[in-house]
């Protein structure tokens, strides 16, 4: 039904999103902060790298990097006004954000206004794509599992009892934001060199909703659940084609659904590690103990009525 | 220890504490009484860098600083208002989150020591989520992780809110203890007969200033105080 080049058109655009939702993943999923101005960290991202590879002939990936770090530069300078606002105000401020971009973009007639930008070279391929995210997602495994990463967790789950203990709670709101867009930076160069054609149109608000309901799709704080929540959301839109304009009622429907039937997103929290540890438990016969072990547990509660109320 | 001069605290166009002035001597609980809206918190937020404010706050001879976790470091520290405590983290974990800054294992397993000999509850409920703990335990259990900043100054909001009578007597026990530790207490209060009967010194704040100060003796005995605070009649 589906040809080669049309599924493999659809798996890069999988792979650029996965990248995206990767960093939106770590600002909302692990730090608990909402932005709805990732498509300006995208279009910035794109619109350098593609600057880099066509008018000062850079290198493919190391445009790519560029645009990243030119996102990540974006985002301290928003970031630094920004992020003491507290929730609903910072995710509004960031829909300014992006927002503005486009329209500076717009009004930009050196990088083709709001014509766009034609003959980008096609770099972007599948191989290079299944690298990057898997770079992206080791760095990100491994960022969430060390201090910063925990830090990060500690400010979503409470900020002020973290400030409480001491940690630094703008300086890792401000790190969060910061790798977050370097991806979503990375994400954007990668599309446009994959599309060969960018316009500020590309980079709208529904683009940054876009990747927040991968997001929240896929589960907060669980890079799984990103990686997940961009293939399938990415893969329905295209399974849906054949509804025309039905299509975007049924994946609208589909968001809700799930939505519904799991609030917590489709893999909440959790990751593949723990289900690999969960199969071999079960395997190996260790979860039958552990719930025999609660059961009893339990029992043993019950029979001691009236302990540890009264209070509040 | 703790010297605040003409503290100036503004929420948008509101004036919250307007030239506060207040003496927090080493080893004393100093209390800080008042009504809703007082400014009360808002002190505590400023001592602890939570919010932005205009005048002098000195910590033993210098400026404290203004980002709250500087404030942490040089030994200030703050149990906030209303239990905040990590739910998904275990009554140890969240003892350990507040050995945050501290690198000498051997002070941090003595503080944990410490801690649970305070609070031989929390010692029960060592490994259970502090999400499913009652309300008197998640405030044992801020003042715990307080306690393991291993600070010289602590600053306690509101630590008796929403508590059933007999778990406030127990944390006010808890109180003196901590005192007895050699620390130095700045409370924050709404029940003004229990704060000003463990206090030294108290201060009395009303619409963001300081309208009396003294000893915390003095001011129980006070028949303006006793009508305003303490529900007495003359």
């Amino acid at each position: 039904m589906f040809s080669w080049f049309y599924i493999e058109g659809i798996l890069i655009l999988v792979g650029i999103n996965v990248m995206i939702v990767l960093g939106l993943s770590l600002l909302t999923g692990f730090t608990g902060l909402f932005s709805f101005g990732h498509a300006g960290f995208m279009a910035i991202g794109a619109y350098v790298a593609v600057t880099c590879t066509m008018q000062l002939d850079v290198p493919f990936y190391l445009a790519i990097l560029i645009g990243g770090i030119a996102a990540m530069i974006a985002s301290l300078f928003i970031g630094y006004f920004t992020l003491n606002l507290k929730g609903d105000y910072f995710c509004i401020a960031t829909l300014g954000f992006g927002e503005a971009i486009r329209l500076i973009l717009d009004n930009m007639t050196i990088v083709g206004g709001a014509r766009g930008l034609p003959g980008i070279p096609l770099d972007t391929t599948l191989v290079n794509v299944i690298v990057i995210d898997i770079i992206g997602i080791m760095a990100m495994a491994y960022l969430i599992k060390s201090r910063h990463g925990r830090n990060m967790i500690a400010i979503r789950e409470e900020e002020l009892a973290s400030q409480a203990i001491g940690i630094n709670v703008f300086r890792y709101k401000m790190e969060s934001l910061a790798i977050s867009a370097l991806y979503a930076g990375i994400g954007g160069a990668l599309w446009a060199h994959y599309v060969g054609f960018i316009q500020p149109l590309m980079f709208q608000l529904t683009k940054s909703t876009e990747m927040t309901i991968m997001v929240i799709f896929g589960g907060l704080g669980s890079i799984t659940g990103s990686v997940v929540g961009a293939f399938i959301l990415t893969f329905l839109p295209e399974l849906l084609r054949e509804l025309a304009n039905w299509r975007l009622v049924f994946y609208g429907a589909a968001v809700i659904a799930i939505m519904i039937a799991r609030p917590q997103g489709m893999l909440g929290g959790i990751e593949i590690t723990d289900m690999f540890r969960w199969i071999k438990r079960t395997v190996t016969g260790e979860n039958r103990r552990a719930k025999a072990a609660a059961e009893a547990d339990k029992e043993a509660k019950t029979e001691l009525p009236g302990e540890g109320g009264g209070e509040s | 220890m703790l010297k605040i001069e003409d503290l100036n605290v503004y929420y948008g166009g509101i004036h919250a504490l307007r030239g506060v002035s207040i003496d927090v001597p080493q080893g004393e609980i100093v209390t800080i009484i008042g009504s809703n809206g007082a400014g009360k918190s808002s002190l505590l937020n400023a001592i602890s860098g939570v919010i932005k404010y205009s005048g002098l706050i000195e910590y033993e001879g210098q400026p404290l600083a203004k980002q709250a976790h500087k404030v942490v470091k040089s030994g200030v520290c703050q149990v906030p208002e209303g239990r905040i405590i990590f739910a998904n983290l275990t009554v140890h974990e969240n003892l350990k989150m507040g050995a945050y800054l501290r690198n000498d294992a051997k002070g941090i397993s003595a503080d944990f020591e410490r801690v649970y000999d305070l609070f031989p509850r929390l010692k029960e409920r060592e490994k259970q989520l502090a999400g499913t703990l009652s309300g008197g335990e998640q405030q044992m259990l801020a003042m715990g992780r307080g306690l393991m900043s291993s600070p010289e100054l602590i600053l306690l909001d509101e630590p008796s809110l929403g508590l059933a009578p007999l778990l406030i007597n127990t944390i006010f026990e808890i109180i003196l203890e901590i005192k007895a530790m050699g620390k130095t207490i700045l409370l924050v209060e709404q029940n003004a007969f229990k704060a000003l009967s463990i206090a030294d010194r108290a201060y009395v704040l009303e619409q963001g200033k300081i309208t009396s100060s003294g000893s915390a003796r003095e001011l129980l005995a006070d028949t303006t105080i006793q009508e305003a605070y303490l529900g007495k009649k003359h």
